[in-house]
């Protein structure tokens, strides 16, 4: 019954869902909270058959809010717990992510974008990386991860886990519906294996003791009395957030040092980009991809530096401007010209990358 | 002489002399609930989730394990943390605009989960900490912000009767009762039943509070007492509405 879920390294034929769903026994979660919506959907379905077999838990809860609420209530006690959700649900997500970001709780979200604005549509998109990334009430304390491929997807859920309980900033993994329902070969395996140490997690309410013998009582709030006082606990965390960024930056790029125009992108769209790159370096054209895995934070340094070396940059994504909006904010200063190609809501093929490029070449 | 106020053991003595205002029938319901803790000796076990709203002020209130939430959401932080860890004795603590509007799908739902959760609501018939608008509970014809004329139940319903909805959704095994300040041992005895229930894993149970607010009424110490005795208690009957087998002969 208790037997680990998986033994070795497995090569597999999977659904992103299942993957995450796979990637989430790999990490040891101990509980899953969740609501229907398409994307994600078969998260649930595959932890709701396969959990039960490890000793995990599961709740379905009444909407996204309680979703998101519950998985609070679960890292408090002290369980790796988790929740997905897309779209409106990621709406409604941002607001107990809001209260995980301000009392520090480690959740981790993982993201299937659909179509937006409101219901849209249920298949695909990259429209949910403002709110994703800067969402809630906040100030964007939160680490996202932009997956591209399946066996990224069971990669960063694993880490994700991590990041979350080692540097108690609410933890998202960024997929989309065409990475959620596309069925392709990975690897699976436990990490612990491969040497990937997995972070212990820790009670924060209902720990063992007596109180006043033992241990004291723990009394956490998301209200502060005075600006004075929000002043201090914001900047705190925007410190602390500044100061840890650099280990968990991550960011993928090629071809970039003597590239003419570098293609910018996220997620499975940098998959059309690498592939366009590819084919226009064998044609001869001086092209770059770049591409942050980490959307927060953002691999600013990098960026600028790839701008700052080129001679254009083609922001390329499924959202009318929502990378580039970062992309924008992260270059302030440079005069590199920016490019777009953007597709609300549409996937973007390699084809047409390269004949945007060669347009501007 | 110095007289010391006897409070309860797990009351917080630092964080005394409460900050609800005077008057106010938090304090009233939050003895009787301390008291049923101690006499239950479950300080250590409790989680205690304090919603948004007067209710917030309870944020450092016992010295028993605190979370203070959002508005609404105080019942499914308490029920994700029970789920995980049901050792834990988990009290989701609101006013009647966090349970009865902001919060009502999450208490209607975690009822006909059948949560292992312990809900208690103080029910002042209006939004206290915004400065006194209409909530749910507001009574027909009562004056508030919101409704200066006093509330108009043909244009906008009558008041919620929150443990008789809860009541209805109930499963088997849950406990349902309704107290009121002006009977601090009756509320006692229906708070350690609640508490009792979950312990013995047996259901869902809540407990609404009848508690008077002074401040936004504007009522002198007579007309408060008169109000919550007798004016909320004709719509908002007191007693238990719903008691488990195990239960009954407590």
């Amino acid at each position: 019954m208790t037997e680990k879920p998986i033994q070795g390294e497995r090569k597999m034929f999977l659904t992103g869902n299942e993957v995450v769903a796979w990637a989430a026994l790999a990490a040891k979660v101990d509980i899953m909270y969740g609501y229907p919506i398409t994307p994600q959907n078969e998260i649930m379905h595959y932890w709701t058959r396969m959990a039960p077999k490890y000793g995990k838990k599961f709740l379905q809860t009444e909407d996204e809010l309680s979703a998101g609420f519950t998985t609070i209530g679960g890292v408090l006690a002290g369980k790796k717990a988790f929740t997905a959700t897309a779209g409106p649900g990621n709406t409604l997500m941002q607001e107990p992510i809001s209260m995980a970001e301000m009392m520090r709780i480690p959740t981790v979200v993982v993201i299937q974008q659909r179509g937006g604005p409101s219901t849209a549509t249920v298949i695909y998109s990259q429209q949910e990386v403002t709110m994703t990334t800067y969402g809630g009430n906040g100030e964007g304390f939160r680490v996202v991860y932009s997956t591209a491929t399946h066996q990224e997807l069971f990669d960063y859920t694993i880490k994700a886990f991590n990041t979350a309980w080692k540097y108690r900033f609410p933890t998202f993994v960024l997929g989309d519906g065409y990475q959620a329902k596309m069925r392709e070969s990975l690897h699976i395996y436990d990490p612990e294996e491969k040497g990937i140490k997995l972070v212990e997690p820790t009670p924060t309410l209902s720990r063992p003791g007596q109180i006043g013998v033992n241990r004291e009582p723990n009394h956490i709030r998301n209200t502060y009395n005075t600006e004075e006082e929000l002043y201090q606990i914001v900047m705190g965390y925007a410190k602390e957030y500044a100061e840890i960024s650099p280990e968990i930056i991550e960011f993928q790029e090629q071809d970039v040092d003597d590239a003419e125009i570098v293609i910018v992108s996220h997620g499975v769209v940098s998959r059309a980009a690498l592939a366009a790159t590819q084919e226009l370096r064998k044609a001869g054209y001086k092209v770059g991809y770049f591409r942050p895995i980490t959307l927060r934070p953002f691999p600013t340094e990098r960026m600028r530096a790839v701008a700052a070396n080129t001679k254009k940059l083609l922001v390329v994504e499924s959202a009318l401007g929502q990378l580039n909006k970062l992309v924008l904010n992260e270059i302030y200063g440079l005069t590199t010209p920016i490019e777009t190609l953007l597709k609300p809501g549409v996937g973007v093929t390699s084809e047409e990358i390269v004949t945007r490029i060669k347009s501007l070449l | 002489m110095t007289l010391n106020p006897q409070m309860p053991k797990c009351w917080r003595v630092e964080s005394k002399p409460h900050k609800f205002c005077p008057g106010c029938g938090h304090g009233l319901v939050l003895k009787a609930l301390g008291e049923a803790i101690d006499e239950l000796g479950i300080q250590d076990r409790v989680v205690f989730g304090c919603d948004i709203g007067c209710s917030l002020l309870t944020w450092d209130f016992f010295d028993v394990d605190t979370v203070q939430t959002h508005h609404g959401r105080t019942t499914p932080v308490i029920t994700g943390l029970k789920r995980a860890n049901p050792d834990a004795i988990g009290i989701a603590y609101m006013g009647d605009g966090g349970g009865y509007a902001i919060g009502s799908q999450h208490l209607v739902n975690a009822a006909a989960r059948n949560e292992k959760i312990t809900v208690i609501l103080a029910n002042n018939t209006n939004y206290g900490m915004t400065g006194g608008q209409m909530a749910p509970t507001t009574l027909p014809g009562q004056k508030t912000e919101t409704s200066p004329y006093g509330r108009d139940a043909e244009d906008i319903g009558y008041p919620t009767q929150g443990p008789e909805m809860v009541a209805a959704i109930g499963q088997k095994g849950a406990y349902v009762a309704r107290g009121t300040m002006a009977n601090i041992r009756q509320l006692k005895g229906y708070f350690k039943k609640a508490l009792q229930n979950q312990m013995d894993g047996t259901g869902f149970s809540f407990v609404e509070a009848l508690a008077s607010c002074p401040t936004n009424w504007r009522t002198n110490a007579k007309d408060t007492w008169n109000f919550v005795e007798n004016e909320m208690s004709k719509y908002f009957a007191v007693g238990e509405l719903k008691v488990p087998d195990q239960l009954k002969e407590v």
